[in-house]
């Protein structure tokens, strides 16, 4: 998420440095190649015919009703429990620091259905606190709007928290401690001195959270069921079309690719630049 | 000799790099591929004598009793040996029309059969029938006394989506039937229904008998009104790319045995 190198030091460095070289320049163009080329043979391969149709149906607006709704309440659990969390690790020296560190990261690398699994035993009807809940409460998580935004935040907190760490231990203490000195608490140079100043990584790790929740379809299949209107997403529903009529999946691919390019572009340029 | 240590130490660094940029990206490329399509190989393996090989591709529904199957074969069969190719029925059909190295196509109904028909070198053959039933957990916590207090109820339960030949059945029997209620989740494919019963999420999922057989114990089943008028059928067919068209005759003429039927039945399978 940094600003795009300005245009007069790169024609600079090219005119002194001579030719990049090929050693370079093959493996990137291979590397541009195997990410640009699915997508142009996706966009090609898109019955836009019925592109419109698609949009309107009943099952693709109620997909996409959840789509946005859970991964908009993912992105703000993930600013309200994670941004703590990512100041905690960052700021706070305590035992078993690096063991939780470590312990944040794992979703990172679990396969999303095991992230489902793993949910399962935790929240699950017969799970150690999910069966406590159902106890006390008589409430089930599996099978609900909620869970869907339980496993995304699962698999996307993870991101926020270093992405938010990384910039608070950038940004360094020295700030904090000249704020303290000047009289403030320790909550309050949080709020107008610390976040201020880690708010890059804030945003970057928002918009990872976002993309993550947005494509997740593992650990919500697993943990939270596909039913539509309640608990079926855009992936739930391509991988569903995807059995019965590979076009029509397809299409359903492309609206949630044009609804995920669009609005990282709009926030691209209402935030990430001016930044 | 000396020059090439800091080179190397640059290198275990880069690579270090690598690694941890691909764990950033593993999870998101784990998101596509981890339902359905258990793709597997079996049998045959260590007889080590094998001089000819016949493949068979097969519904992943049919995994244990070809097993064994393949495993009969091979001993009736000196030098033999079969290699067994495990997957969703479409996937394989789609292998079988894409000219893959087989000799053998078995699927799970006659729907992923037909589209295979270009390849077929003979009339595919119904070996085995399944029908669906009502599964529930273990001593059946939610004290249910059968498909009534399912389709009329508030128990919690789950079916195959319909776009999978087990949610098909399921939405023929619901209308059927007159099936009020609805299910918690339509589920991707029948062993995703299976492990939310199982697992006790699910108050009862309607599966295959062969599925509820193979979970033991683990289950109790109750009979589906209308299920007998939705059988599947399981169809098998020589392949046009046979190497050995003669085994791959003598391996369907074995299914059709009366020796390959009582696996199938021992598994839960019904008589053609």
């Amino acid at each position: 998420m940094t600003p795009p190198p300005d245009a007069g030091a790169t024609t600079l460095s090219g005119s002194h440095l001579g030719r990049p070289p090929l050693v370079l320049v093959v493996p990137g163009a291979v590397a541009a190649a195997l990410l640009v080329v699915p997508l142009v043979t996706l966009v090609l391969d898109t019955p836009w015919g019925d592109f419109l149709d698609q949009l309107g149906s009943a099952p693709v607006l109620a997909a996409l009703r959840i789509t946005a709704l859970t991964s908009a309440v993912t992105v703000l659990a993930c600013l309200v429990l994670g941004t703590p969390l990512a100041w905690l690790l960052a700021r706070v020296d305590f035992a078993g620091r690096s063991v939780l560190r470590a312990a944040v990261a794992v979703p990172l690398v679990l396969p999303p259905v095991v992230a489902g699994v793993a949910l399962v035993t935790a929240l699950g009807r017969n799970g150690v606190v999910g069966s406590l809940l159902r106890e006390t409460t008589g409430l089930t998580v599996p099978f609900t709007t909620t869970a869907v935004v339980i496993a995304h935040t699962f698999v996307a907190m993870p991101f926020y928290v270093l992405s938010v760490e990384g910039a608070l231990r950038t940004a360094g203490e020295r700030y904090d401690v000249v704020a303290a000195t000047l009289g403030a608490t320790r909550w309050h140079a949080f709020r107008r001195v610390t976040l201020p100043l880690a708010m890059p990584g804030v945003v970057a790790g928002a918009v990872l959270a976002w993309a993550r929740s947005l494509g997740e379809f593992g650990a919500t299949i697993t943990f939270a069921g596909n039913f539509p209107g309640t608990t079926q997403t855009m992936p739930s529903l391509i991988y569903t079309q995807l059995q019965a009529d590979p076009a029509v999946a397809r299409t359903l691919s492309m609206i949630l690719l044009l609804v995920s390019v669009g609005v990282l572009a709009g926030l691209r340029n209402r935030w990430l630049t001016t930044s | 000799m000396s020059s090439t240590t800091p080179r190397r130490t640059r290198t275990s660094r880069r690579l270090a790099a690598t690694a941890a940029a691909v764990a950033l990206v593993l999870p998101l490329a784990a998101c596509g591929d981890d339902a359905d399509g258990s793709s597997d190989t079996g049998g045959g393996a260590g007889d080590g004598a094998g001089d000819t090989t016949i493949t068979v591709l097969a519904a992943a529904s049919l995994t244990e009793t070809f097993t064994t199957l393949a495993e009969q074969f091979e001993a009736d069969h000196e030098g033999v040996e079969v290699e067994l190719a495990f997957d969703s029925s479409a996937t394989l059909a789609g292998q079988a029309v894409e000219g893959a190295p087989a000799d053998v196509l078995a699927t799970a109904d006659s729907r992923t059969m037909d589209t295979a028909a270009d390849v077929l070198a003979a009339d595919p053959q119904v070996f085995a029938t399944n029908t669906l039933v009502m599964a529930v957990p273990a001593g059946n916590p939610a004290d249910l006394s059968g498909f009534e207090d399912v389709a009329d109820g508030d128990a919690t339960y789950v079916v195959c989506v319909d776009t999978a030949p087990c949610g098909a059945i399921w939405a023929a029997i619901a209308a059927e039937e007159g099936v009020t209620s609805q299910p918690a989740s339509l589920e991707v494919d029948v062993k995703a229904v299976l492990a939310k019963v199982t697992g006790d999420e699910a108050d009862a999922g309607f599966v295959y008998e062969t599925d509820a057989v193979a979970a033991g114990d683990q289950v109790e089943t109750f009979e589906v009104p209308g299920a007998e008028d939705q059988v599947t059928d399981y169809p098998i067919a020589q392949l046009d790319q046979a190497g050995d068209p003669e085994l791959a005759q003598e391996f369907v003429d074995l299914v059709l045995s009366e020796a390959g039927q009582q696996v199938l039945a021992d598994a839960g399978f019904g008589q053609p």
